[in-house]
Formats: structure tokens, C-alpha cells, sequence
């Protein structure tokens, strides 16, 4: 590809990856040998691999390789393939605009701006955490209170040491890994705070991440003052009741200088509201179909963009169907594209938050679809069940559900062949 | 025996900044004094940010006087000075109909204070819905004044500082004035950090210390009382939920909490009015924020508050008098007040200048400054600029290709710009105010490593360094050992 100095002329993608972390990175690899010529990784931080390259803690891959990796060496392979295959990216880039036709506008120091049009356009952007103002804690505003993965970059890329006496406020997966590795380098945790009755966090990261390092989880707690005008000298936790209120006389001061907060995943999807696509209210992404094809034509979503997922496995495979359904449509004629969706709905009761894909359509699905949801509370021996309108059409009982954990169903073809929309498909929990 | 500067302003705040500002034009060797580690970091960075039009202040008052004349010269300063200021309109909202003379008299306050009748009009609750279709059914009326405005008090008290600076007058930060005595050249002014510098005048600039710096020369004692107000800001999503600055009537729901556009495109709700006994005490509390959603909620009963990315609170300089104390003062010939100086105060912050300004000149007789730098341009917001203009910036410079903030959109350029221009940031938030990386959404979740590391790069300091503000709040803890 060749660099253009006037932003007017717009260079032709084929596929075109918005993000180069894990879920890009897995699309374009699957986009590839789908046989998709002219892609092109667009990635704003200075390397491959997104957050992936600060958790350095391992537990990453054993659904897609069968071992233990660390989150570098589970990019690296991602990495090495986009190498081998070699689909070209870019680094230090930002998409500063993209539009419904797929026209993106690019800007980094080496290219200034760029302009590009697209056949098909993966989103892959992941997510943020969400920060102390959007949580509104009282108190001062002093150094000293971070975000658990900006300390985790922070500690494990940057190299140095974000605090000694440390709080953590939500028991999200990156807080537990974080009150584990500040411990190892050093730091006291005193307390990891949760507001909810249950933890965010997979049920393995509190085994190994407090509870061996015999770090205290309360749950039902939260904090409701920050103390230290210029560092924080101190952070008061109080008991919630069930309306997550604090509980005046519950009150407990830590001595700290540091407050994590580990409360939650956000989706970031500014580029993808300015293509206007159709946003799902509980995911924060955007609302797919079974090719994970927004409601804009040629525009595909994948990973934490779409949704936030508990484990990089989920996040690569889903991606990798992503990647292969661009290479199709990028592929694809005019008049073989979809003019009107046909698809359904997936409905979803007792306690199933939502889907993703959020519809199906039965005559274009594969043999095999994976559909994920999570969970809106913790559940014990409930069932997931599958509905096409009355009849059941498959049913798995688990043991306990978590809202910290996928969950995931499978649609077979055969079985929803004719499926209307007034007939409806639903996944539920039920007894 | 001669003086070290010929005028000493205490803060550098917008006030003092204007003065330092105004005073710039002058052939006078001028020093401004700051506590904090950079200018705006008081009561200028934490406010409702309006230019307001000056209905609101009892026709005869300092506060009056200063108000209309500055926020009327505030539109001339924006494009002077290159800071962001947008004519939005105001409204104030009347619920019920006993208060219906309120209203009116409101407006006829306005025009006794030299508003025009072109820039006010009362509006039924149909025509002020009409205007903003958010606000409250229970609206029975409006008082709209046109001429209101909003501004960036961070760019605003930056630009006046710049073109001071542009000007030839010295900044000193991290320096707390412990004394101010008088002398024979005029006064001898006592620092923290145990120096003593000698100036023909003084100007009392210092917000919610005003009361403090002015005791020390003057037998009319003032008092302060900080005011505390809290505020939330919401996400550039929810900017648009009203285009209009809407104001409450105050009476019913006590004095009323403003919702706001800002001139940034976010969604401001506040303050509450805490008085405090403690110059220090800028903390939220669970209380009034609750109290700013339920009061913003009367005015536009759908406020987005599940929007908000951030909330913080500033203190109001309150002087017991009610009034701003603006002038010389009486028994302390040379040493001159800003003091008291509440809202409006940032919209009076022009004139204030400007006035304090010409009396001094007077009194020195001071000739105009030849060659004086009248305006300033503004750091490059590459986030507003056309793709074209974008280009060119960055073949003159490419660092202004590389985004830092993704949120707001704001570049390493527009950073080490930022760092490098007189008086510079010295900290996170000073690169926060002019910049606005890590003012965005994520709120410096993922900025915070790379500005850290740019600040750590220009000031030649090492990471371990870098403060969020002033001494005592580094980022990082220094290993043991290092």
C-alpha cells in the first residue's frame, strides 16, 4: 500500500480490522484463510496484542491450545500467524472516522491522515474500564486512585510501582489479578470491596488471586469516602443493603495510598455509533446477527466491543467468525448480499441478560451457531433451555450460574429450519 | 532604594490573571505569585463555567457593574486571546405562579444593570418548552437572556496568562505569601519559602485566601467564607440535552442548581452552596451529589445522570459583606483588593482586569508598554480541526499524528505544547486543563502512562516525579532502594 500525501484520495481495503488486540487479530487470521486479499490491521497503541500484553499472569488458552500461556504468549501466536500470512497493519494509528459506507479516515505520525473505503469492516476495539467519576465517590480527588488495568499497564509494561498499602473497590477479573501481583511485588491489599451480594470476577481468580494470599472479599461493601487531598492517606468502606445503599454505622477507614478500582468493562463504541449502527442497550455493543454482521451491511463486531467476555478463548473464537464472515462478504457480489434481513430474534427470560448474536437468521446460519449470554444473578441448579416458540428444543442443567461467567448454548440449523419471527426462539433459565 | 517588581499579584487564579493581563500593557515590571503549582487551580477550575449576562446582581453593586462590563467584553477577549466561548442563551426557570413577579423582576434588575431590552425577554412555559424541549411540564415561565454565555475557564485564565507572560510578566508557583508588610517604596511581601521580595503595589488576588492576604495590611478586616459547590459532568453524549444555560428562580428549591452545556460539549449539573469552615475541603460528598441530581431533575425532569464521567466540587470565595471588594484599599494606600471575588466572577474577571489595571497604571504613572503583544493563539485542538488542516499540522510537526488521549482526540503535540509554553503544565492536570487528555470518558484511564511519560520527557524529571498537581501527589511510589 502505498502512502498518500493528500488526505483526498482514499486507498481500497478489503478487510479492513479496527484494533489489534486479541479479537482483531483472530479475525484477521481467520479473514485470511478465508481467502480475503487486501486486509489491513489498524492498531492505535505501539504493538500487536492489545491488553492481552499486560497480563502476564497465565491461564490464557486452554480452550485453544490446550496449554497455559500468559497473555504475551497468547498474542504472540495470534501475532506470529498475522505475520506468517502477511497481513499488513499499522501501528500508533488512529481511526478517527468511519461512516456507514465503510469510508474510514485514519491519522498517525509516519502517514498523517489517511483515507480508506472498505468492503468490510471488523470492529475490534475492546473496552475501557469504568472510571471513578462514572462510579461517583465522594471525597477528594487525589493521586494515587487508578483503574486496575491502568496500574496492571502501569506495573507490568512500564515497569513501576503504583502503591504500598492498597484497596480495591469491585472484584472484577483485572482487580483480582491485580491484588495478586501487587502483592508479589510487595504491596499490602487490605481489602478487595465488592457492592454486589456475588463477585464479577471468574470463581478461579478468587481462589487464586485472594484467597491464597489470604486477601479479604467483602462482599455487599463499598466505598463511600476518599481521604488526602494530594495522595490518598485513606479509604472509608461501609456495608450496602439489598438497594445497595450504605448502611450508616458500618463504616471502616483503611489507611492506604492507593484505591483500584476493578468495576466494570465498557465497550468502546464510538466509532460504531457513527456508523448508526443499532446498539443493544444491555451489552453496550452493538446488536448482531449469527455472522456477527451489525445492523449496517459489511460492518462486523467482535470480541469486547461487542461484548465483554470473561475469557480471551471465547473472545478469539468468536472473532475468527467474524473474520470469516467479512472474507465472505467482502467476497460477495451485490446481488449476493442480504437485501432484507429475514432474521429472528433471540428472546431471552428468567435471568439470561441477553444474546450474542442478538438475532439468527435460520435459512443463512451454518449447521452450528454458539450463541453467548450471561447471567443477571448467581443461580443454583437451574437449567438453560432453548425455546422454539413452545417447544423445547434443548435443555442443560448447571449447578451454579455466576454473572461472572459466559454462558453459552448452541443452535443447530436442522432444528429451526422455517423459524418465523412470530413463532420466536428463546433462551431461558428455568427450574 | 529600589523595589524588586513595581506590582506583586497575590494568585493566579482568573482574576489575578486578568489583572497580570491588563497590567502586561503597561511599562511596568510585574510579578504574579501562586500557591499551587500552576495557574488555575483554585476556584477558576472548578466552577459552572458561564459568562453570565448580569440580570442577576442588585443594580448598584460591585458585582453589578463588573459583571456586565466584563462578560461584554469577554466576546472581543475569545477571539483576542483564542479561547473557547460560545452564545448560548440562558434561561431561568419560574415554577409556580406566585413567583411570576420574580421574574419580572429579574428582568427589571437586567435593564437597571444595563442590559438591553433586545437581550431579554420573558418567555410563557410553551415558549421556553419550545426553545428546550427537555425542560419540566411544571415551567410556568422564563426569564431568557440572550446575551449569556459559556467559556472554558481553564483556556480562558490560560490564555490571559500567556499573553501576561507574552508580555514580560513573571510567574512564581508552589509559593505561599506568609506577610505582606507595608514600606517605605510600597510593600515587602514574605514567601514560604523564606524569601523576601519588595513592590511599589500588591494586588490581593488570592480566591478563598483573600480575606487572609488582605488582613495583613488593612484595619477593615474581611472574612471569607468558602462556599462549597458540587458539580457533575456528564458525557458529550448527553451534551445536547439542552442548548441553553437554565437556570432555577431562586426561592422555592432554595438557591437553584444550573444545568449546562459546556462549551466542550458535555453536560454540566450544579452546585450546591455548603458553606465550610475549611479553606481545604474541595471533597464531594454522597449528600450533594444526591442533592444536584434532585435538583437538576426539577428543572429537566430526564437528566442523563447514568452519563456522568466525573463529579467534583470547588469553593466559592464568599465575603461576609455579599459584595466583591474591588479597588485600593482604603488604609493600605498601593495594596490593591480583588477579593471576595464569587460568581460571577468569572465573567467579571475581564473588567476586574482591566479596572485594577488603570488604577494602578494611574498611580504608578505608568506609561503604555510599545510594542505590547495584544493577541495569543491558542495550542492546536486537532480533535476540531478539518482532516485538511490536520495534515498540514502534522507535516509541520508529526507528533500532532499521534493520538494520547482517544477520547477527547488529543495528540502528543497539543501535549508537549502544552508543557512548553510560558507559564507551562507542570502536572497532569495542568496538561488536563489546556489539553483536555484525560478530561474524556475513560477520564486518563488509558492516557495516564503515556502523559506521565511525555511530562516526565519535557520538564527532564524522572516518572517517579510526575505530580497530579503540586508536591505530595506523585502518580508513582519510588521503589525501595532506587
Amino acid at each position: 500500500m502505498s502512502r498518500t500525501s493528500s488526505p483526498e484520495a482514499a486507498e481500497h481495503v478489503g478487510v479492513l480490522i479496527i484494533g489489534g488486540g486479541p479479537a482483531g487479530l483472530a479475525a484477521a487470521v481467520a479473514a485470511r484463510k478465508a481467502g480475503a486479499q487486501d486486509l489491513l490491521i489498524v492498531e492505535r497503541d505501539r504493538m500487536l496484542g492489545g491488553i492481552l500484553n499486560q497480563c502476564i499472569h497465565n491461564g490464557f488458552g486452554l480452550h485453544t491450545f490446550k496449554e497455559e500461556l500468559t497473555g504475551p504468549e497468547y498474542a504472540s501466536r495470534f501475532i506470529s500467524q498475522v505475520k506468517e500470512l502477511d497481513i499488513p497493519y499499522l501501528l500508533n494509528t488512529m481511526v478517527l472516522n468511519l461512516d456507514r459506507d465503510r469510508n474510514v479516515t485514519l491519522m498517525s505520525r509516519k502517514d498523517g491522515i489517511r483515507r480508506v473505503k472498505a468492503d468490510a469492516v471488523i470492529l475490534a476495539m475492546g473496552c475501557r474500564e469504568r472510571p471513578r467519576g462514572a462510579l461517583s465517590i465522594p471525597g477528594f480527588r487525589p493521586a494515587g486512585i487508578y483503574t486496575a488495568g491502568t496500574a496492571q499497564r502501569l506495573m507490568n509494561i512500564e515497569g513501576y510501582q503504583v502503591g504500598r498499602r492498597v484497596v480495591i473497590l469491585g472484584s472484577g477479573d483485572i482487580g483480582l489479578i491485580m491484588a495478586r501481583r501487587m502483592t508479589l511485588e510487595g504491596a499490602k491489599v487490605l481489602t478487595v470491596a465488592e457492592l454486589m451480594p456475588y463477585s464479577g470476577g471468574l470463581k478461579r481468580n478468587i481462589v487464586q488471586c485472594l484467597n491464597d494470599y489470604d486477601i479479604p472479599l467483602q462482599l455487599s461493601h463499598t466505598v463511600v469516602d476518599i481521604h488526602g487531598k494530594d495522595r490518598v492517606s485513606g479509604v472509608t468502606i461501609a456495608q450496602v443493603d439489598e438497594r445497595r445503599s450504605p448502611i450508616p454505622g458500618t463504616e471502616v477507614t483503611y489507611d492506604c495510598d492507593t484505591l483500584l478500582l476493578s468495576c466494570g468493562l465498557l465497550p468502546e463504541n464510538e466509532l460504531t455509533r457513527m456508523t448508526g449502527a443499532e446498539m443493544s442497550s444491555v451489552t453496550g455493543g452493538a446488536s448482531v446477527d449469527e455472522s456477527l454482521q451489525t445492523s449496517i451491511p459489511g460492518v462486523f463486531a467482535c470480541g469486547n466491543v461487542l461484548h465483554v467476555h470473561d475469557l480471551v478463548d471465547y473472545v478469539s473464537e468468536e472473532a475468527s467468525h467474524a473474520g470469516e464472515s467479512a472474507a465472505l462478504y467482502a467476497a460477495s457480489s451485490e446481488g449476493e448480499r442480504r437485501a432484507d434481513a429475514e432474521a429472528v430474534e433471540i428472546a431471552v427470560a428468567g435471568g439470561v441478560r441477553y444474546t450474542v448474536p442478538q438475532r439468527i437468521d435460520p435459512v443463512r446460519m451454518p449447521d452450528k451457531v454458539t450463541v453467548r449470554f450471561r447471567v443477571a444473578d448467581v443461580y443454583r441448579d437451574k437449567t438453560i433451555a432453548v425455546y422454539r416458540g413452545e417447544k423445547r428444543l434443548s435443555a442443560r442443567k448447571t449447578r451454579v450460574l455466576a454473572p461472572g461467567e459466559m454462558e453459552q448454548v448452541i443452535l443447530k440449523k436442522e432444528e429451526l429450519s422455517g423459524l418465523t419471527a412470530a413463532e420466536g426462539l428463546r433462551v431461558v433459565i428455568e427450574d | 532604594m529600589k523595589t524588586d517588581h513595581d506590582v506583586i499579584i497575590i494568585g493566579g487564579g482568573v482574576t489575578g490573571c486578568a489583572v497580570a493581563r491588563e497590567l502586561s500593557l503597561w511599562d511596568l515590571d510585574v510579578l504574579l505569585i501562586e500557591r499551587g503549582e500552576d495557574i488555575c487551580s483554585g476556584t477558576s477550575k472548578a466552577n459552572s463555567a458561564i459568562v453570565h449576562a448580569g440580570f442577576d446582581a442588585k443594580p448598584g453593586t460591585k458585582k453589578a457593574r463588573f459583571n456586565v462590563e466584563g462578560s461584554r467584553r469577554m466576546k472581543e477577549l475569545a477571539v483576542d486571546l483564542d479561547f473557547a466561548w460560545k452564545n448560548n442563551g440562558a434561561l431561568v426557570l419560574c415554577f409556580s405562579e406566585e413567583e411570576r413577579a420574580a421574574v419580572q423582576e429579574l428582568y427589571d434588575r437586567g435593564i437597571a444593570n444595563g442590559l438591553t431590552g433586545e437581550e431579554l425577554r420573558i418567555l410563557s412555559g410553551e415558549e421556553a418548552r419550545k426553545l428546550e424541549p427537555a425542560l419540566s411540564e411544571e415551567v410556568v415561565c422564563a426569564l431568557e437572556a440572550k446575551s449569556s454565555a459559556i467559556v472554558c475557564p481553564f483556556e480562558l485564565t490560560c490564555a490571559l496568562a500567556e499573553n501576561a507572560a507574552a508580555n514580560g510578566v513573571s510567574f512564581r508557583f508552589l509559593s505561599e505569601v506568609t506577610g505582606v508588610e507595608r514600606s517605605e517604596e510600597g510593600y515587602i511581601v514574605r514567601l514560604s519559602d523564606a524569601s523576601v521580595l519588595k513592590s511599589r503595589y500588591v494586588v490581593n488576588a488570592a480566591g478563598i485566601f483573600s480575606d487572609s492576604i488582605h488582613n495583613m495590611v488593612s484595619g477593615h478586616k474581611l472574612a471569607i467564607t468558602p462556599r462549597r459547590g458540587d458539580y457533575l459532568l456528564m458525557d458529550k453524549e448527553a451534551g445536547g440535552t439542552v442548548s441553553h444555560t437554565i437556570f432555577q428562580l431562586p426561592g422555592k428549591f432554595g438557591k437553584g442548581v444550573l444545568v449546562t452545556p459546556t462549551v466542550h460539549g458535555n453536560l454540566l449539573a450544579g452546585p450546591t452552596a455548603i458553606d465550610t469552615a475549611d479553606k481545604e475541603d474541595t471533597a464531594t460528598t454522597a449528600a450533594a451529589l444526591a442533592e444536584v441530581q434532585e435538583r437538576a431533575a426539577v428543572s429537566v425532569p430526564r437528566m442523563p445522570f447514568k452519563q456522568v464521567i466525573t463529579s467534583f466540587s470547588g469553593l466559592r470565595a464568599h465575603e461576609a459583606g455579599g459584595d466583591f471588594v474591588i479597588g485600593e484599599c482604603e488604609d493600605a494606600p498601593g495594596f490593591f483588593d480583588a477579593a471576595g471575588i464569587e460568581s460571577p466572577g468569572l465573567s467579571a474577571a475581564p473588567a476586574i482586569g482591566q479596572y485594577l489595571a488603570g488604577l494602578i497604571a494611574d498611580k504608578a504613572g505608568a506609561r503604555t508598554k510599545e510594542n505590547a503583544v495584544l493577541t495569543r493563539t491558542g495550542i492546536p485542538h486537532m480533535a476540531l480541526l478539518s482532516d485538511e488542516e490536520r495534515a498540514e499540522l502534522i507535516l509541520r510537526d508529526p507528533a500532532y499524528g499521534q493520538i494520547v488521549c482517544r477520547c477527547e482526540n488529543v495528540t502528543e503535540g497539543e501535549i508537549r505544547e502544552a508543557i512548553r509554553r510560558t507559564p507551562g503544565a507542570r502536572s497532569m492536570d495542568g496538561v488536563k486543563r489546556r489539553v483536555r487528555a484525560g478530561m474524556g470518558r475513560c477520564q486518563a484511564g488509558f492516557c495516564t502512562p503515556r502523559v506521565m511519560e511525555i511530562l516526565s520527557e519535557e520538564l527532564g524529571i524522572p516518572m517517579e516525579e510526575v505530580c497530579k498537581n503540586v508536591p505530595g501527589s506523585e502518580l508513582l511510589i519510588r521503589e525501595e532502594g532506587k
